[in-house]
């Protein structure tokens, strides 16, 4: 057999097993994926460029990425010592405290936005803080950020927690028994044993949070060109009847982020292999 | 991504009425007749009266029992799903493009719907007006006192609420209405409008929420009726309506859904729940909910509810709606230019 068994298995039976997953993968992903693409196909090539290369779609893509962009890697610095600190310290509450990082995945999206639109509006608890600052939240790209932060935030701290726990802190403790300092031993010793989980968490968090609507509708305030996602513009397009231009929107999103994903995989790879 | 789920989320709705209604087919020992109708945001309350009203009148000459079903949700969301094969025998939306596209794409029912019962199908009507807050603190009187500095409109996304359409073409067809106005008048009127707009809500009820609830803007353009209501669940302390000089006349259409009613066998009793809402007794529950009813009894009776607006039509304004919508709705259309950048 060419395919490469990486390590023959008495279980089910290799061919089983394929034929399972390609069956569950088309029933599931491909054919709901290759009808979108199909749809989008009857624009015709001119036509699908036609609908993307517009002023306020290419605002909306740049809105959608950079908030999730931005979120993602919010996530990624602020889930790595939550994560740390949960897995490594032992103190009442701490089962408490690690029930409550789901909570984002449990909760509507929409009960997340109009909560975190209510606080953060200029009369709201939080917002009336901020605003003496100059600080706005809701209705601007910071408030959609704060949305997907929100969101996004159990995959990273999911994703890093089993690699942590798997840390043996008596490596930590050899490193600075040989004079690292704690940069040193994190940046050195620690962070090279993480990075692989953090990028997962990163890439996760960061896919979800591109086509997250829910709960963004209700803090950016959709205003066109400046803070309108492109899921929204779907909805709109889809509200004109306009199938096929939705479709184009939403395939195009899902190659940039396909590529995206791509990218971050290729580099966790390179990551991983620098660290065996 | 949610395009997808929206869809999972009514083949299963579909599927689950689909079972629902196979159900109640096989188990038809007792005589009931089911009726779907699949209505827009703001009619709960209006139609949940109605149909307790109808099933008993029903009852009374039929001995049936009727067992009506509301779905409600935005309109041309609505008018998608029963495109898309949800089973509606009846369609009550806020705007007659909507059933127009249903007759158009899914031919379900005929391209003259809309002759088929009296007042353009339409038989109550409602109109936009502003919800201030209470001593109404920037004076506003009409739609001129909305263009001025300072002064914050809430209004949701007409590309996406039936409703906000509404406000916008009340809004073009009172700038067309004055002292040498046309069509670049009402242009530059409606942008400064919108200029005046901080925030696009998605939905009516969101904007209410956003006006209501959070605290921000001076003006909510709301239904007459959702003003109504917003003031008589949220208290008269609170806020006011102001009713401006001239308003659009908006007819909700409502329309049999032939061939799934054919299907289902409930026509008649389906033509008969529509002629319902045009009988006195329907026209008063229309006006206790806030909608201006059509019979003239009816509406001097209540018209302590209903203050005197010039009202316009939209065939008088826009040629119809398929017009207006390509010209300020669609792609490019007017509403976009608004939000283009200046070159």
């Amino acid at each position: 057999m060419p395919l490469l068994l990486k390590k023959p298995s008495a279980l089910p039976g290799f061919k089983w097993a394929l034929g399972y997953v390609v069956l569950y993968l088309l029933l599931l992903v491909l054919i709901p994926l290759g009808g979108l693409f199909f749809k989008s196909a009857t624009l015709g090539w001119a036509g699908w460029w036609h609908a993307l290369l517009t002023a306020r779609v290419l605002a909306a893509f740049e809105v959608s990425f950079g908030t999730a962009l931005a979120a993602a890697l919010i996530n990624g610095l602020a889930g790595l010592p939550l994560a740390w600190f949960l897995c490594r310290y032992e103190f009442p509450g701490r089962r408490l405290l690690d029930a409550l990082i789901d909570l984002p995945f449990a909760m509507p999206t929409a009960v997340a936005g109009i909560t975190l639109a209510t606080l953060f509006v200029p009369q709201g608890w939080a917002g009336r803080l901020l605003a003496p600052l100059g600080i706005t939240v809701a209705y601007t790209r910071l408030g959609i950020t704060l949305a997907l932060v929100f969101i996004g935030l159990p995959f990273v701290v999911r994703s890093l927690q089993p690699v942590i726990e798997e840390l043996d802190p008596a490596v930590e403790e050899a490193a600075s028994g040989l004079g690292a300092s704690w940069w040193g031993a994190f940046w050195r010793v620690i962070f090279p044993e993480l990075g692989p989980a953090l990028l997962t968490g990163f890439s996760l968090a960061f896919a979800r949070c591109v086509g997250e609507y829910g709960s963004v509708v209700f803090i950016a305030g959709n205003m066109p060109m400046r803070t309108e996602i492109v899921p929204l513009l779907i909805i709109t397009k889809l509200e004109q009847y306009d199938y096929a231009g939705a479709t184009a929107l939403g395939s195009a999103m899902l190659m940039a982020s396909f590529i995206l994903l791509l990218a971050i995989n290729h580099l966790q790879a390179r990551l991983q292999r620098s660290t065996q | 991504m949610k395009a997808r789920n929206r869809f999972l989320q009514s083949a299963v709705l579909i599927l689950a009425l689909a079972g629902a209604s196979s159900l109640a087919a096989e188990g038809g020992a007792a005589k009931s007749i089911k009726l779907l109708n699949v209505s827009y945001d703001p009619t709960r309350e209006l139609y949940q009266d109605i149909n307790k009203a109808f099933a008993a009148q029903w009852k009374a000459g039929h001995n049936e029992d009727v067992e009506i079903s509301q779905s409600h949700g935005g309109s041309g969301k609505q008018a998608r799903a029963v495109i898309d094969g949800l089973e509606a025998d009846v369609v009550t939306l806020a705007l007659a493009y909507d059933i127009d596209v249903i007759a158009d794409k899914a031919q379900l029912l005929p391209k003259d719907w809309q002759k088929q019962l009296p007042h353009n199908s339409a038989p109550y009507t409602s109109t936009i007006v502003f919800l201030v807050r209470k001593g109404n603190p920037k004076g506003i009187k009409d739609w001129d006192d909305l263009v001025k500095p300072g002064v914050a409109v809430i209004s949701p996304n007409p590309k996406t609420s039936g409703g906000a359409r509404w406000n916008y073409l009340a809004a073009w067809g009172y700038a067309l209405r004055q002292k040498g106005g046309d069509e670049a008048t009402a242009r530059d009127f409606v942008t400064r409008l919108y200029k005046n707009v901080p925030v696009l809500d998605s939905g009516a009820r969101g904007a209410t929420t956003t006006f209501v609830e959070r605290g921000i803007g001076d003006v909510l353009l709301a239904w007459e009726n959702e003003a109504y209501l917003a003031i008589n669940e949220l208290g008269k302390d609170k806020f006011e309506i102001v009713v401006p000089s001239v308003s659009i006349l908006a007819e909700p259409p409502v329309a049999v859904v032939q061939k799934v009613a054919e299907k289902h066998g409930t026509a008649k009793v389906a033509k008969a729940y529509l002629k319902f809402l045009y009988s006195e007794e329907g026209q008063e529950i229309a006006a206790k909910n806030y909608y201006r009813p059509r019979l003239a009894s009816v509406r001097e009776k209540y018209k302590a509810n209903f203050a005197p607006v010039k009202l316009f039509t939209i065939d008088e304004a826009f040629g119809g709606w398929t017009k207006a919508q390509a010209t300020h709705f669609a792609d490019g259309g007017v509403f976009d230019q608004i939000y283009q950048p200046a070159k």
